[in-house]
């Protein structure tokens, strides 16, 4: 299959576009794979890559059960970043982040990540404190970190409310500038096209409807597109995890599957360069290239698979948005959506193998997930390869939670709606 | 007379003509006319310019589906971008100016982007612009490099950077029967539901109500349309169970028949009406709900299909009819359907010439062929147009023979000189508000339209065209069973008035798309092409989302309204489907979009209330400079002139220990704990034992989460047997009240105890210092405040200045110290009476700041140390868990990981090198403010001790106490700090406690 | 989405706290080894349908609520105080 450049593109321009070929291949299933990851999400998509890329594993399959990518890989507000508090997390993400600066030349497909940066509005002494151990942190764990004044924040982010008699007055912000955005389906197709091109089977419309067992040990999965067979069965349905778990006898986990709403504006002019946080609520926004405001807050807070939220919620984001920006009061909301969470009882993911044997689970990603996407894949590859995690998800496996282990960067304990 | 308005004719008020601007030249429209009308009127063709191609793109439509005509209002320096032309209605004053073009609409650079047209094919970006792989542009830096060209050339309008100085609103509405849309089946169907006595509500999006009756030309029992539908609207209007709501557009429908609104008050005047807002942000809760949502017409694909001058055939009799205005002065129309030729007759009657009908059928029906003829049209049945001519303006058309069935063009070409095209390739039903309620779309092959499926129980109903319904009669006779079945009654059919219209076929044929070479757009915004679709497929994006999310498809601000069902016929033909196989993408709120502003409604200026405690002018007028705690207004210092925030703590934390101070503690959560089992109650849910308490005694108490974590700490009073009073962190109150409630619903429903939040009740001031008992006994009556009568944790009750008060002797700073509290109506009497009283001791009120100093001196830790990752034994308070009881966590409080012996622990630090800490800065064993070391901790809280003269700080650090007596370095890259530390006990300042107990 | 609170009337989402899954029952600390302990706090019942959970109307009466709602389409299908047990 052809490469893509400048080059190739112009040939195929003068050809009409007629050269072009699938971005990835629609074969039938094959009765069997040594490998069969359940999700054709970014997680499920880059597993494969690096499973076949790393370690050598091609005969691998990706199960979807509709289009791929129609998960939250498709419905998210594409940041990418590593600004955490605790060790594992900056560990983690950092190198997710390394992966990211590579990515597109990696896969030959270009997925736009765009290093513009991640604000953080702090707005109280106290907020201020918070930010600066976070910073203080990433920069000790390797990363980038650097606080702003309200002067020099005015100069990077204009129209920015930063007045006194602001509700909330910015004191400052936490900036990563290698932090940034990317674009969300890129990020899925480029990892579909590169991994077909390494001998995946991507499986699109070909849903789980139970696993197969032989002495206790996962072997394979029941598919609307037939059984297959497997000598390992990843899954990597965050948002259905519960769901596809309990097909395997699996009925509690540490996970609830919660609504996030997600917003964009109409196109508009460049407006914001980076991304901004309010501190003083949830919100995060930023500007997509074709000129949408992009922004999201919190999840509505109650089990949903509804992919559908409710109007409290889409109030409350946009009260904060015009309380940051008061000029986009007379900006209009084009879309918003919903995409279904998987939120862990301390807020962060779970990259793990079992809890069967035969069987890897990675899940629990709440709305983190999108900038993971490098990482998570690297990690679980690793971890089905060689039965064992990485070093960099090692405290991200299932039995933190019985040990007390955890990684709770909000610090709110086992009630998700506040992670 | 403006060049094509019509002599007569419309709904425009000829005698109050309307100035306004466009791009700084002015023009005249009439009262009632929409921008769109006017500059139509006026003969302006051109009227944007395209997304990607900046193509030069003219009136499409009529209504909020507008594609191609979206301009920025101006209001002063207030700017709001991407207003569709057809929803501006104009008024005196109103200043437009057009988007996406530079220097001028009519001489766009941005146009050079069509020259590489073959290379900005769907995609394209996906391809290209990685750059190398080594060197100065390697990693992600070429890319960023080019996309900062793109973003300038992408986006639509500019926002601006002024705050908006509108207001807006918020409005709760309920009612038994809501209708969606106020077209002839919505008014029919309000009138039934509001005749059987419902509450209805009755929302219209346009200006005002009747919909199609507007511009149909039809009659309805008699009275011509327009008029019936005014005079319907009128008595609706009257009745007092109705309220009819124009300029409202109903955008969302959310669970429960929870639907949004949006009401523009105050955009079609100068300004809004005094005490209305801009905009009004309508929550409906509804029983039921009528969509009578009406179609959208689409266009046929044709190559050139983009060019000004080429409009929808509905969208040109709308002109004509309503507003008065010839699109153009000769025209044709291309259809698929005899919708069209109703538009072809009224266009002739206004005035224009219709040069040709165009129609992809070769059978057609009676009435459509008496339409044409009253036309004086050339009727080109079996035909298509394959090209248009023009610059910015159409100047022809070109027309070939085409035979619908096998999509195959033959014979010559022919070319006709019009500078005006009325499209029609049938209509999309508006089902997206039942979309959003879940109901997925149906193909209908007849009908050529997605419908909404029957309703079950889903609590809304339909009529009229969002069926998929073509005529009046049916739509009327619909709507009124619509409205009775909402309103509970049997859906009989009974009797609508008669309806005079041609007898059209409602059914489209199939053709969508005309096979002819060129560039023929789907979608007009975002300049997708059909080969863009035919692209997607053929590099296996296939799904229809798929396609939507690689050509663009339908994402631009009209959200497909006209291009969906084009895109998904371009995309069934490539994949050699039906087009019903394929299915559609599930609409989402908004139905159009809705201005921010509107749904911050009140919020917007006003995000949070904010909670001021009874003395919060008091402190205000006497220097406070305040900061924020959740929602609370807290003094952080009382600032003396030249003072420094430093400075000001200082002064304070050192008048505590030397005198006396006073501090507004009205914030901290007040739970009243009340029953026969809140002694038992509180013993569960503290680590420690308040069984014990003696009535009249306070005692400290800590909470675990049932996770065995830290949660809050606080003082509780026993004020009797069964009556106490918990305290709680400021920030923690809401938490820890729900935590209560839960645990007394849901896992003790038996306890017979009774919670009552009293933060808001009680004020309070705390008194600290060795002159503050001085300061009590001063002021205090009906009690003694001795070390007698008043010992450490003792509780007395007595009057200051009349008030009655109840003193608790605790301690946060480690001083002789008193919590008064006092109703909240008399917290600034006793406020300023303890002050009054303190006077003679050189009190001073102090700040967070100070508070904040005195603790850190003492160690006693606050939410910046239970942060919720820390145990109780990180925080050195294991001799606060009761071995003798169960209580919330202590199950789960000794597993490994929470008491491994590199637990981060509680320690305090000294600076060394004389130089500020800083909050969040961290500790490292080695290391250079360049060579960051390993973290082992960080500092929580950090002042200058006035007591110790020392800059000093609260860390939690690996290890804990074995570090105590140990150097370490603060390492604060952030602030650019580094320097040496000795790591010493959290306890700093008077570590026995005698100043407290004396 | 509103919720019929037994005793206030339906009202808005806006006016409830969620509070999780009501298929839990906390273990009592006499008896209870870690594995229940572990259990109750960490692991959720978490179906895609209908689903007994915790509401609390905070901004009404502050009673908790068994409510029984579906994941899937939100539609609230039995509503009960939790002091009383099973949902009507």
């Amino acid at each position: 299959m052809a490469e893509y450049s400048a080059l190739a593109l112009l040939k195929n321009a003068l050809g009409g576009h007629r050269g072009w070929k699938p971005a990835w291949r629609k074969p039938e299933p094959k009765p069997a794979y040594d490998v069969v990851i359940v999700g054709g999400g970014g997680h499920g998509l880059a597993t494969a890559y690096y499973l076949a890329k790393e370690h050598g594993i091609t005969n691998v399959a990706v199960l979807e059960k509709g289009w791929l990518g129609s998960g939250n890989i498709g419905r998210n507000t594409t940041i990418v970043r590593s600004n955490y508090l605790l060790p594992e997390s900056i560990r983690f993400y950092d190198f997710s982040v390394k992966l990211w600066e590579e990515l597109s030349h990696a896969l030959n497909y270009n997925v736009m990540f765009s290093q513009r940066g991640v604000l953080n509005l702090a707005h109280s002494p106290a907020q201020a404190d918070d930010y600066m151990r976070r910073g203080n942190a990433m920069r000790h764990g390797g990363g980038d970190a650097e606080w702003l004044t309200p002067a020099a924040i005015a100069r990077k982010v204009p129209g920015l409310d930063l007045s006194g008699s602001a509700r909330f007055p910015v004191v400052g912000g936490l900036l990563q500038a290698r932090a940034g955005t990317a674009r969300h389906d890129a990020v899925a197709w480029g990892y579909a096209r590169a991994a077909d091109r390494r001998g995946v089977d991507i499986l699109e419309n070909c849903e789980v409807t139970g696993f197969l067992r032989e002495g206790g040990r996962i072997c394979g999965v029941e598919t609307s597109r037939g059984t297959i067979r497997a000598g390992k069965v990843a899954v990597a349905v965050a948002g259905s995890t519960s769901r596809v778990m309990a097909l395997a006898g699996i009925e509690r986990l540490p996970i609830e599957s919660h609504v996030l709403q997600a917003f964009v504006s109409e196109a508009l002019k460049p407006f914001v360069d980076c991304v901004v946080t309010f501190g003083a609520g949830h919100l995060y926004m930023s500007q997509s290239d074709k000129g949408g405001l992009v922004f999201g807050g919190d999840i509505d807070g109650y089990n949903s698979y509804a992919q559908r939220g409710n109007l409290p919620v889409v109030e409350e984001v946009m009260s904060e948005m015009v309380a940051m920006f008061p000029s986009l009061a007379r900006v209009r909301l084009l879309r918003s959506w919903g995409g279904v969470m998987d939120m862990s009882m301390d807020g962060s993911p779970i990259i793990t193998t079992g809890p069967l044997p035969g069987l890897y689970l990675n899940c629990g990603w709440c709305y983190g997930g999108f900038k993971a996407t490098p990482a998570s894949g690297w990690t679980f590859a690793w971890t089905i390869a060689r039965d064992a995690p990485h070093a960099l998800n090692a405290p991200f496996t299932l039995d933190r939670f019985q040990r007390g282990a955890l990684i709770d960067e909000k610090g709110q304990g086992a009630t998700p709606r506040l992670h | 007379m403006s060049p094509r308005r019509a002599a007569a004719g419309g709904l425009v008020d000829r005698d109050r003509p309307v100035r306004f601007t466009f791009d700084g030249r002015p023009y005249t429209g009439f009262a009632g006319d929409t921008l769109a009308s006017a500059l139509l009127a006026s003969g302006v063709t051109l009227c944007g310019r395209s997304f990607k191609y900046h193509r030069p793109r003219g009136v499409f439509a009529a209504g909020l589906d507008e594609p191609n005509a979206l301009v920025t209002v101006l209001r002063g320096a207030v700017r709001e971008p991407n207003v569709p032309a057809t929803q501006i209605e104009i008024h005196p004053g109103l200043r437009v100016e057009s988007q996406n073009r530079y220097p001028s609409l009519a001489y766009d650079v941005g146009a050079v982007n069509q020259l590489g047209g073959p290379l900005l094919a769907a995609g394209f970006y996906y391809k290209t612009f990685m750059g190398p792989v080594v060197g100065p542009l390697r990693g992600t830096r070429f890319w960023m490099l080019c996309e900062k060209a793109i973003r300038r050339a992408a986006g639509l309008g500019r926002a601006g950077r002024e705050p908006d100085p509108a207001r807006y609103e918020r409005m709760n509405a309920f009612c038994d029967v809501l209708v969606v849309g106020a077209g002839p089946a919505g008014l029919e169907a309000a009138e039934a539901a509001a005749k059987a006595g419902k509450r209805v509500i009755l929302a219209e999006t346009e200006p005002a109500a009747g919909g199609s009756a507007l511009w149909s030309g039809e009659t309805i029992g008699g009275t011509p349309a327009a008029r019936w539908a005014q005079e319907r609207a009128a008595r609706l209007a009257a009745m007092d169970n109705v309220r009819l709501l124009t300029r409202t557009t109903v955008w969302g429908y959310y669970d429960n028949n929870v639907l949004a609104a949006l009401e523009r008050v105050g955009d079609h005047g100068p300004a809004a009406a005094p005490g209305e807002p801009r905009h009004r942000h309508w929550t409906v809760r509804a029983g039921r709900v009528v969509l009578a949502t009406g179609a959208l017409e689409r266009p046929l694909v044709f190559p050139g299909n983009d060019r000004p001058g080429v409009m929808l055939a509905g969208a040109a009799e709308r002109y004509a009819v309503q507003y008065g205005v010839l699109p153009a002065a000769r025209l044709a129309v291309f259809t698929n359907n005899d919708g069209a030729y109703r538009a072809a007759a009224a266009l002739a009657r206004a005035g224009a010439e219709v040069a040709a009908i165009v129609d992809t059928r070769s059978t057609l029906s009676d009435a459509a062929r008496a339409l044409a003829a009253e036309t004086g049209a050339e009727l080109l049945s079996g035909h298509a147009v394959v090209a248009t001519a023009g610059r910015r303006a159409l100047s022809g058309i070109t027309v070939q023979a085409f035979e619908a069935a096998g999509g195959r063009l033959s014979g010559p070409r022919r070319a006709i000189a019009v500078d005006g095209l009325a499209v029609s390739g049938g209509w999309s039903p508006a089902l997206h508000l039942a979309s959003q309620a879940g109901a997925a779309p149906v193909w209908d092959e007849t009908r050529q339209a997605f419908l909404p499926p029957q309703p079950s129980g889903r609590g809304w109903l339909a009529a009229g065209a969002v069926l998929g319904t073509a005529g009046t009669a049916e739509a009327l006779a619909e709507g009124r069973m619509a409205g009775r079945r909402a309103a509970g009654q049997r859906a009989a059919r009974s009797r609508v008035p008669a309806v005079a219209a041609p007898a059209l076929d409602p059914h489209p044929a199939e053709v969508i798309a005309i096979p002819a070479p060129g560039k023929a757009f789907v979608d007009l915004q975002h300049d997708v092409t059909v080969e863009d679709i035919r692209l997607a497929h053929r590099e296996g994006f296939v799904a229809a989302e798929h396609v939507k999310r690689y050509t663009t498809l339908g994402m631009a601000t009209d959200q497909g309204k006209t291009s969906n069902v084009p895109g998904l016929a371009v995309l069934a033909a490539a994949r050699g489907k039906p087009l019903g196989a394929l299915g559609t993408t599930r609409f989402r709120p908004p139905y159009a979009p809705v201005s921010l502003g509107a749904l911050a409604a009140e919020r917007y200026g006003h995000l949070r209330p904010e909670r001021l405690t009874p003395m919060h002018d008091w402190h205000v007028d006497n220097g406070a400079r305040m900061e924020d705690a959740g929602l609370w207004k807290r003094p952080m210092i009382y600032g003396q002139p030249g003072e420094t925030v430093a400075q000001a703590y200082v002064r304070e934390a050192g008048r505590v220990r030397a005198a006396v101070g006073i501090i507004d503690v009205s914030t901290l959560g007040k739970i009243a704990v009340k029953g026969p089992d809140a002694a038992a109650f509180l013993d569960r849910v503290y680590t420690n034992t308040f069984s014990t308490l003696p009535v009249g005694k306070a005692r400290y108490g800590l909470m675990l989460r049932e996770d065995g974590l830290a949660m809050d700490d606080g003082t509780t009073w026993r004020l009797g047997q069964d009556d106490f009073l918990m305290t709680t962190t400021t920030a923690n109150a809401g938490k820890v009240m729900q935590h209560l409630e839960y645990l007394l619903d849901v896992a003790w429903p038996d306890m017979k105890v009774h919670l009552t939040s009293v933060t808001d009740q009680w004020a309070g001031a705390a008194l600290a210092g060795p002159q503050s008992r001085a300061v009590l006994a001063a002021c205090v009556t009906g009690t003694a405040v001795d070390n007698e009568t008043l010992p450490f944790m003792g509780i007395v009750r007595g009057a200051i200045d009349g008030a009655p008060v109840t003193i608790c002797r605790l301690s946060f700073s480690g001083e002789r110290a008193y919590e008064v509290y006092c109703g909240a109506g008399h917290g600034l009497a006793v406020w300023e009476a303890l002050m009054e009283a303190g006077a003679a001791h050189g009190i001073v009120p102090y700040g967070l700041e100070a508070l904040g100093a005195l603790r850190i001196e003492k160690g006693h830790v606050t939410g910046a140390e239970i942060d919720g990752r820390t145990t109780a034994r990180d925080l050195h308070l294991d001799w606060m868990l009761s071995k003798k009881k169960p209580f919330v966590g202590a199950a789960m409080m000794d597993r490994e990981g929470l008491t491994g012996a590199d637990r981060h622990r509680l320690v305090g630090v000294v600076a060394l090198d004389g130089r500020p800490l800083g909050g969040g800065a961290h500790i490292v064993e080695r290391g250079t403010a360049e060579a960051l070391g390993e973290s082992i901790g960080h500092i929580t809280a950090c002042c200058y001790s006035p007591a110790l003269q020392r800059h000093i700080g609260l860390a939690l650090v690996r290890g804990g106490k074995a570090r105590h007596g140990s150097r370490a370095h603060v390492s604060d890259p952030l602030r650019g700090r580094f320097g040496p530390v000795e790591i010493v006990s959290h306890h700093f300042f008077d570590p026995e406690g005698s100043r407290m107990y004396g | 989405m509103l919720i019929p609170c037994p005793y206030c009337g339906p009202r808005d989402l806006a006016e409830y706290t969620y509070q999780g899954d009501a298929t839990r029952a906390r273990p009592d600390p006499a008896t209870a080894g870690q594995a229940a302990w572990n259990a109750y706090v960490y692991e959720r019942a978490n179906p895609a349908g209908p689903h007994r959970e915790h509401w609390q109307h905070a901004g009404g009466c502050r009673a908790h609520l068994v409510v029984t709602r579906d994941t899937v389409s939100h539609a609230v299908l039995a509503v009960a105080p939790a002091r009383a047990g099973e949902p009507s």
